[in-house]
């Protein structure tokens, strides 16, 4: 990487062009960044409704009867893991690493499938006992909450499978920096989403 | 050069691992407490849950997502502010809202306060429609006692008014099922 693409000192994504003047900056850090801040206000909202409903059982099941803090503290933990190996994949693509950068990249996808698919595991078997969505407010609200959030992984996974491709097919250009700043950020959000998650639907419903 | 250029984008490796250190530490805690049913006050236990998570929250903002004031001239600061002053009411507003609903809630509605007035409720609407023009009012026990409770919705004993025109008053235009 050459050092005239490292003179922006203040280019929050990729490494500007060389002959754009000094204040060149693209705005798509900040336009994504008030995007992920509107799905923050879905998330809450989702939240806002789990916190309204969530002790409406209709007769039904309550969180102490479902939920396990075992099978919730292991997807939480391939979560983590996949925020910091994205994270460790973002620093092998400031190096122009591409084999580093992939195989970190697909590490963090194969643990977000992971996590996926634990979730629609989990969600199988509360429908198939059950206690699916229809059961209750309580349940209509955290499968709201929840699926939106694993909809949003799984949107995630499949951003990342484009991203590689276009990664094999172009390399560290410019654009492909500023979509895989996008998506760690995106991907960093989305386990800021998930502690709210394991903690305010899951651990403080079983105390 | 190049540091500078990280420091503002994609963190540094010590960032990353300082992150993941602080992440795991806060995730562990709150879940060794609530899955060894450890003995404590309950609101007390969550409590410590909520403070870990909006801690971790936090660590999460500037350890993985590098948000800082000088980040894009500090608009990721302000917008992230933003919501969050939005998130706080939205989520105490609805709270604060459906709290104050569900006390003053009719108690038919609300399972909560059932055995507080189990009676009161479904007696009121029976009394009104039983108290004909023309019964003898003194014969029903229940109707001069019960009678204040609900005396906007006891038009029936006004004498000479009909009945049947009133809207949802229909059932009194069936005296012979009393």
């Amino acid at each position: 990487m050459s050092t005239t693409q490292m003179t922006q000192g203040g280019a929050a994504v990729a490494p500007a062009h060389g002959d754009d003047h000094a204040h060149h900056e693209s705005p798509t850090p900040l336009g994504f960044w008030i995007y992920l801040m509107s799905d923050c206000l879905i998330f809450g909202t989702l939240f806002a409704t789990y916190a309204v409903l969530g002790y409406n059982y209709a007769g039904g099941p309550s969180p102490k009867d479902l939920f396990e803090p075992g099978f919730v503290a292991i997807e939480t933990a391939l979560l983590l893991l996949s925020s910091v190996t994205f994270g460790m994949a973002m620093l092998r693509a400031v190096k122009s690493d591409m084999k580093g950068t992939i195989l970190w990249l697909v590490l963090s996808g194969l643990l977000a499938v992971g996590f996926v698919a634990m979730e629609l595991y989990e969600f199988r078997h509360l429908i198939h006992i059950g206690a699916g969505p229809t059961r209750s407010g309580f349940l209509s609200a955290f499968f709201l909450l929840v699926g939106t959030h694993g909809l949003h992984v799984t949107v995630g996974c499949i951003w990342l499978i484009t991203l590689m491709i276009q990664l094999g097919q172009r390399g560290f250009c410019e654009a492909n920096m500023r979509r895989l700043n996008a998506l760690s950020v995106f991907w960093h959000f989305l386990d800021l989403i998930w502690i709210g998650v394991f903690s305010f639907v899951y651990l403080v419903r079983l105390v | 050069m190049a540091e500078h250029h990280e420091n503002n984008t994609h963190g540094s490796m010590g960032q990353l691992m300082t992150g993941f250190v602080l992440a795991a530490i806060l995730t562990i805690i709150p879940f060794a407490l609530v899955m060894s049913e450890v003995e404590m006050n309950r609101t007390l236990l969550i409590g410590i849950v909520m403070v870990l998570a909006a801690v971790q929250i936090v660590v999460h903002l500037v350890y993985f997502l590098h948000v800082n004031r000088h980040a894009e001239q500090g608009w990721t600061v302000a917008g992230t502010l933003l919501s969050v002053i939005i998130l706080a009411i939205i989520i105490v507003g609805s709270l604060w809202v459906m709290h104050n609903m569900n006390v003053n809630m009719m108690p038919e509605m609300d399972h909560s306060a059932m055995p507080v007035a189990p009676a009161e409720a479904p007696a009121a609407p029976a009394m009104d429609h039983s108290a004909m023009p023309g019964m003898d009012h003194s014969a029903m026990p229940a109707a001069p006692a019960e009678a204040p409770a609900a005396p906007a919705m006891d038009h029936s004993t006004m004498p000479g008014m009909d009945h049947s025109s009133m809207p949802g008053m229909t059932t009194t235009t069936q005296p012979a099922s009393n």
